[in-house]
């Protein structure tokens, strides 16, 4: 694609990555047909190729209004386009890059400035989070149906607490995560048992809370910056005193994002070596259990739990799309006896998306029902995914379980000892 | 021959009065008109051509449809309609003076029915979806463009897109059996009934390849195909292009018609395997893929004989595909060529020209002899089985002088392709890319009879104009600037016809 930079960014470092970008596009338009806000929508602006005209036409020096930021807010980034596009545009790159000019030069109202602070600032910290929920569960019966669809349900109980060191000579590090151990706090412990049973010790460490994935998606890039920083801190010695295989994920936008820490901070003399080692060395919790396969399958086989549930699997985005791990979990849940029922486009977003679903309540309910439609057409007993975002947003809208596909694995295991 | 034709007619649209009027019957958020919505709007897949429409509409139901052309012929007001935006001629590249009809909206698959072996979908509806909903029925729509992920069936009609699987299955007009649509009065046209003829001309062969320039479509019922029992393609990768040339002949003369049989040169592999994975011999010079399918019997006894005519004309390696997956991974690949190349260069023009299978390794030759005098490269993806040629020819649109080196180029292939006793396309359509070269592949005479085609259906002109049929004038043009051509030595067009 044709492409003239303006001056204010075509010899910046950012300036030359989107434009290495924007001429990799040759407008074949491929991406719509899987972009879900194209599929609900039908305009050119809300799919992913008229998303990086706008994003060429705002840096090449266009004049940009709301009308742009519109297109650009409604975009998910759930990167379904990367996984349909032959010519390998690094979408949410560019996206990015035209998100961080698009704030500077498109001023957003009072009250959606109030919003996104609110969401950058309570989110990420337990302390404000966890009480907030608590207090929107009791106030539930009260709300008007709409804002009681947004407040999580009660986690079921944690069993067994979190993850406790236990001895063994293999030792992986989870993430805490900022909203999970409030809404989905058996997913660790889940994972830690099932670690347990493979002869992996895995530990949390203190200071490594939230990842930044969701002050940086609400453009509060320094922020962001400032948890990954503090996420590699608290990991640092850890990875330093030779003991630890990996980082283990349960969320796999958390671990979308901890995989990018290497691109986001290359820039961070300080910190650009502890990223790219950190980003490497982390493994989504399915990575790790495929890497166990043997031993895992000799621990099913002993458990001899007949027939599990029939399940539903939803992959969130951050998993088939950003991590590009496809197939690997629904391999785990068929050998843990659980049958899987058909999914149709699979490949598509549930509309959660990260705060999306409270920024953009309505089409991300559009899509929440379209997911949950393709997720209940097989008659399963339950839904399971692999993020705690999906978890949630698909559980306000059914009243079929929606589970960590960890503690359906971490059932079957358990029902042998 | 004086009759006036579209293109010259002069449009005076009353933007202010176009905009007030259209607002009355569709809903905010379904017109566009600030340059910053509508400049993604300002090409289609044919990115060398752009313009920014004077509006764009999103009907959402074909009611939408009606008033807007109602009023857009009232007001003498041009009417583009769009699909996917994925054509590569620019048969929806918009015009300066009109309102660009984006069809996105319409896709809903009105009904399939397994026992008459159809379905009704409206003209948003993606190739592939077609096939999708057909699928618990054993059924699929057969013709399948490269672009079948987000291409639309309106646009298929439009153009009368092909496919990969052509040869064996037909193009669009042999697998629609109605359409309806709109004529630019608003009235409703059906083009064909739920039979396979109908009485009077057959204006629905008509409708397929029309290029938006006789009515806009809102309606197609399309015949599905009954998955076959079994399918593997065979993969046969040659050292030279000409033995590959001369091999796909070979097959069409052992009586073979493949479900498909398609080419790819060496720089067309290179491109599309870091994508794909395929697994493709990166070695070969081209490599044909040759599909068989049926019945199991049918199958084993079909991929036998090609794979015998295929050793016997040299290929280096062959491989047939050993279940569905690799199939399909074979398939990808050759899908994903065109995108693909976009990994090699910034831009790139994809040609569609159609030449006797025998010529197929001559053109070749000639392509790379062009490639060096315009000095860009060209990557070459054939449906060899029809003749019908994809030259991929790769520039840079920021470098000057690069597009119009490679339009030149391009333009010597397809004048090479009527050399050869083919044609400028196969189908793709003739858009705004190609209508120069109509006044190479017919008459004025020709021509002319085209233009009173189109008056007969559009008399004010104001569908698609200038796209598909040249102006008399543009092609008198076109002639008195090719004598010019012909006295360049190096034009292969001077050698004698064969």
């Amino acid at each position: 694609m044709q492409t003239h930079l303006a001056d204010f960014i075509k010899d910046t470092p950012a300036g030359r990555e989107a434009d290495a970008i924007l001429r990799s596009c040759v407008h074949c338009g491929f991406c719509n047909a899987t972009c879900p806000t194209f599929q609900l929508l039908g305009d050119e602006l809300d799919g992913p190729r008229g998303r990086i005209y706008l994003i060429k036409e705002m840096l090449e020096g266009q004049p940009v209004t709301a009308r742009t930021q519109l297109h650009l807010d409604r975009c998910l980034t759930c990167r379904a386009c990367e996984s349909t596009c032959p010519s390998g545009v690094n979408y949410h790159r560019l996206y990015e890059i035209g998100r961080a000019v698009m704030e500077q030069r498109v001023p957003r109202s009072l009250a959606a400035r109030a919003t996104r602070l609110l969401l950058r600032e309570a989110l990420p910290r337990r302390w404000m989070f966890k009480p907030a929920v608590r207090l929107g569960q009791l106030l539930r019966p009260l709300l008007p149906g709409v804002l009681a669809d947004k407040v999580p349900r009660p986690a079921g109980a944690r069993i067994g607490g979190g993850p406790q060191p236990a001895a063994h000579p293999r030792r992986m590090v989870a993430l805490a995560g900022c909203v999970q151990p409030t809404l989905a706090p058996n997913t660790n412990a889940a994972t830690a048992r099932v670690l347990d049973r493979l002869g992996i010790e895995l530990v949390e460490v203190a200071g490594a809370a939230c990842c930044g994935a969701l002050r940086y998606h609400l453009d509060a890039r320094e922020q962001a910056l400032d948890d990954m920083r503090r996420v590699i801190d608290a990991w640092w010695p850890e990875l330093e005193s030779g003991r630890v295989e990996g980082f283990v994920m349960t969320a796999s936008g958390c671990g979308g994002h901890v995989r990018e820490y290497a691109a986001l901070l290359k820039h961070d003399p300080a910190y650009a070596d502890k990223a790219a080692r950190i980003a490497a060395m982390t493994r989504d919790a399915s990575e790790v259990l495929a890497a166990e396969q043997p031993r895992l399958l000799e621990l099913l086989r002993a458990a001899r739990a007949g027939v599990g549930e029939r399940v539903a699997f939803h992959s969130p985005c951050t998993l088939q799309h950003a991590q590009k791990i496809r197939g690997v979990v629904e391999a785990l849940l068929t050998a843990a006896g659980y049958p899987l029922s058909p999914v149709a486009d699979a490949h598509l977003c549930c509309g959660s998306a990260g705060t999306y679903s409270l920024t953009q309540p309505v089409l991300a309910r559009q899509l929440r029902d379209h997911k949950l439609a393709a997720l209940h057409a097989g008659s399963p007993d339950l839904l399971a995914t692999a993020n705690v975002g999906c978890q949630m947003h698909l559980q306000s809208g059914s009243t079929l379980p929606v589970r960590h596909w960890i503690e359906l694995i971490d059932e079957r295991l358990r029902a042998a000892s | 021959m004086s009759m006036p034709t579209t293109a010259e007619r002069p449009f005076t649209v009353d933007r202010s009065l176009l905009i007030r009027r259209l607002r009355e019957v569709l809903p905010a958020q379904a017109l566009l008109f600030e340059e910053e919505d509508l400049r993604p709007y300002d090409c289609d897949g044919l990115t060398a051509f752009r313009q920014l429409p004077l509006l764009v509409a999103l009907p959402e139901d074909e009611v939408q449809v009606q008033a807007i052309l109602r009023i857009c012929h009232e007001l003498r007001a041009p009417v583009v309609a769009r699909g996917a935006a994925t054509g590569l001629s620019g048969g929806a590249t918009p015009h300066p003076d009109g309102v660009l009809v984006a069809l996105a909206k319409l896709k809903k698959i009105i009904r399939v029915d397994p026992v008459s072996r159809t379905a009704v979908v409206q003209p948003g509806v993606r190739n592939l979806a077609v096939s999708e909903a057909a699928a618990p029925y054993g059924l699929y729509y057969a013709p399948d463009p490269s672009s079948q992920i987000a291409c639309t069936i309106g646009g298929n009609v439009a153009e009368n897109s092909g496919g990969v699987h052509c040869l064996k299955y037909g193009l669009t007009v042999h697998n629609v059996l109605r359409v309806r649509g709109l004529s630019i009065e608003g009235e409703i046209v059906e083009f064909g009934n739920a039979a396979l003829d109908a009485p009077g001309y057959d204006l629905l062969a008509l409708i397929n390849g029309s290029e938006g320039l006789l009515a806009l479509i809102t309606e197609v019922t399309v015949k599905l195909t009954p998955k076959p029992e079994l399918a593997q393609v065979v993969v046969a990768s040659f050292a030279d292009v000409r033995r590959a040339g001369d091999a796909v002949a070979s097959i069409i003369a052992a009586g073979i018609i493949p479900a498909g049989l398609e080419m790819m040169d060496r720089r067309a592999i290179l491109a599309v395997e870091p994508y794909a994975n395929a697994g493709y011999d990166m070695d070969a010079e081209a490599l044909l893929l040759c599909e068989s399918d049926g019945t199991p019997e049918e199958v084993a006894e079909e991929i036998g004989r090609m794979t015998t005519v295929l050793e016997k004309s040299g290929a280096a390696g062959i491989r047939v595909s050993q279940n569905e997956a690799e199939r399909l991974r074979f398939w990808a690949g050759r899908k994903a060529a065109f995108p693909a190349v976009g990994r090699l260069t910034p831009d790139y023009l994809c040609m569609d020209g159609t030449i006797p299978r025998k010529h197929l390794a001559d053109m070749l030759e000639a392509i790379a002899t062009l490639s060096g005098k315009y000095a860009l490269r060209c990557a070459n993806v054939f449906h060899a089985g029809d003749g019908n040629l994809h030259p991929l020819i790769m520039y840079d649109a920021n470098q000057p002088g690069e597009l119009e080196r490679a339009t030149a180029f391009g333009a010597e292939i397809l004048e090479l392709s009527i050399h050869f006793g083919g044609t400028i396309t196969g189908e793709h359509g003739v858009g705004i890319e190609k209508i120069d070269l109509m006044a190479e592949q017919f008459t004025l005479a020709e021509i002319g009879a085209f233009h009173r085609l189109k008056a007969a259906f559009d008399e004010h002109g104001l569908l698609n104009p200038g796209k598909g049929v040249p102006t008399l004038a543009r092609c008198r043009e076109y002639t008195l600037a090719r004598v010019g051509g012909e006295q360049n030595p190096t034009n292969p067009m001077n050698a004698p016809r064969r």
